[in-house]
């Protein structure tokens, strides 16, 4: 088995009159893509943000590169990185300025052969010189990715990377992250309510719903245990049998 | 703490600020306007009866004086509210920066935004209203150092305050200078205020820049124990502004509140 890389015990997090997420634990291991998937509030973007260290969990332990997260923050974050379709990078900044930012920021050797490399991997060199502001969800998308690719993070964190962008595109964006993930052996977490996306990029995914992990294993896997022939179908079973408990509770 | 990261930080507010010219205008904007309005009426009340011997020196001087301390509070803050704006907030805080070199790097970017604008009103005295600045010689240097820091914890303490309560509490954030400013003695000397303000005005250290720097207006040079009072307050209230920093700083991570003014 390959070696481990996040661990996470019993998990929760409670916000004030919310369990975002109720009893979570799962392993990750070198070079796995990790589907989150579940409904909205299911506990996707919670679990990720606990991941890296910009929420606090309630109870549970987690551990990353095998070391503690809170007592190795910097030196777990050097070694990870994040991109999702709800941040940006400074819009007014071009392109490049912005790279080299962060490529100071994680303190990137060669930062320039990086840089031009994985622009060029993304396809995107010609927008190197381009305002941020000024591009599409699908360019931004990339230049996000790109971001998150400077430091040859060994985690990659991604929070529906897919969410704003045309299916041309985000089949691209799939394409694309399958192909890094092959060539550099990058260990991914990613999350979406797209199932398809999911089901194409994902060696193995865990279903959240409720804040608990009700199902986990291959795609193929999962479908199975549901008797179901997608895994949009187990989404659809899974929220509805939540309605209808709600409607029980009634 | 980690110079490498720090600069980084720095070159992104040096390119947000050196690409953007709504934000550099701004830089001098409502200083210029100010000193340019008190400026022209004290010249014009120099002219009639209430002629008060060296006004135009100290009210010149305060104003440079009070928006060192102003922008100092405002671009500590501002740097963190960048972040927000530009939906950049949450990729600083998932790169290895520690809070500490987030913090140090507004900390820079204060310095030189108000060294800047300081520069820039001083010129423009000299020009219009013939008063010189640096005529105060090197006692210049730890009053705009202790104006500089007590800038920085103020800043602290709203950004601390941004970061728990969000971006509603902006405005209380812009506000807050001007709560301190009645009581610091800017514009007119401890001794003309009421008796009973002055114990608060005493607890402040920009209270003792002010008063040194009349003193030094007046020819009378620059008493250590201004420097000193103002510097040890100073350490008190940065260390006390770290605090609750780091406080509102581990509840935003308690309520999750860091990922939401990150992707609003
Ligand atoms: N900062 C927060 N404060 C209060 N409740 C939150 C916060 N963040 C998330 N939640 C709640 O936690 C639950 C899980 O949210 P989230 O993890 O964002 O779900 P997902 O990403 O799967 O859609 C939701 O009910 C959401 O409203
Ligand atoms: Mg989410």
């Amino acid at each position: 088995m390959a070696e481990s890389i996040v661990q996470v015990e019993h998990l929760r997090k409670e916000f004030k009159d919310t369990v975002a997420v109720a009893d979570v634990s799962f392993e990750i291991h070198r070079g796995e893509i990790v589907g989150l998937l579940g409904a909205n509030g299911a506990g996707k973007t919670t679990t990720i943000q606990v991941l890296l260290g910009l929420t606090t969990p309630t109870a549970g332990r987690i551990r990353i590169f095998g070391q503690d997260f809170e007592s190795h923050r910097v030196e777990i974050l050097q070694r990870c990185n994040f991109s999702s379709a709800y941040t940006g990078l400074p819009s007014n900044l071009k392109v490049w300025e912005n790279l080299l930012i962060f490529a100071k920021l994680y303190q990137v050797k060669n930062h320039r052969q990086k840089t031009d490399e994985l622009l060029e991997l993304l396809e995107i060199s010609h927008l190197r010189r381009q305002i941020t502001g000024t591009l599409s969800s699908g360019e931004s998308t990339r230049v996000n990715l790109c971001k998150a690719l400077l430091n040859d993070p060994e985690l990659l964190l991604l929070d529906e990377p897919t969410a704003s962008l045309d299916p041309n595109i985000a089949d691209k964006v799939r394409k694309l992250l399958r192909r890094v993930q092959r060539e550099r052996g990058i260990t991914m977490i990613y999350t979406s309510h797209n199932m398809r996306d999911v089901e194409e990029i994902c060696d193995r995914v865990l279903f959240l719903n409720k804040g608990q992990i009700i199902a986990e294993g291959t795609p193929q896997q999962v479908i199975d245990q549901f008797q179901q022939k997608s895994l949009e179908d187990v989404f659809i079973q899974v929220a509805r049998s939540g309605d209808l408990l709600v409607e029980e509770e009634k | 703490m980690n110079w490498h990261r720090i600069s980084a930080l720095v070159l992104r507010y040096t390119f947000l600020y050196t690409r953007s010219v709504p934000r550099i205008v701004e830089m001098f904007f409502w200083p210029v306007m100010e000193l340019l309005v008190w400026g022209m009426l004290t010249q014009y009340l120099q002219t009639g009866p209430f002629k008060i011997p060296g006004f135009i020196k100290f009210l010149l001087g305060a104003m440079i004086f009070w928006d060192i301390l102003y922008r100092s509070q405002q671009a500590t803050t501002l740097s963190f509210l960048e972040d927000i704006w530009s939906r950049n907030l949450l990729n600083i805080f998932v790169a290895p920066v520690r809070i500490s070199e987030f913090i140090v790097a507004t900390y820079c970017v204060g310095f030189v935004k108000t060294l800047i604008t300081a520069a820039g009103l001083s010129v423009l005295a000299a020009v219009c209203y013939h008063f010189n600045i640096l005529s105060m010689g090197l006692a210049l240097i730890p009053l705009f150092l202790n104006l500089l820091v007590m800038g920085w914890a103020v800043g602290m303490v709203t950004t601390g305050m941004i970061m728990r309560w969000g971006q509603a509490s902006e405005n209380l954030a812009w506000g807050i200078p001007f709560l301190i400013q009645p009581f610091c003695a800017a514009f007119y000397p401890l001794d003309s205020m009421p008796a009973w303000i002055r114990p608060i005005s005493l607890a402040i250290p920009a209270t003792h820049v002010f008063e040194g720097m009349r003193a030094v207006l007046a020819g009378q040079g620059l008493s250590f124990k201004y420097v000193l009072c103002a510097a040890g307050l100073n350490l008190i209230y940065l260390t006390g502004a770290a605090i609750f920093f780091r406080f509102m700083y581990g509840k935003a991570r308690k309520q999750g509140l860091l990922a939401k003014l990150g992707t609003q």
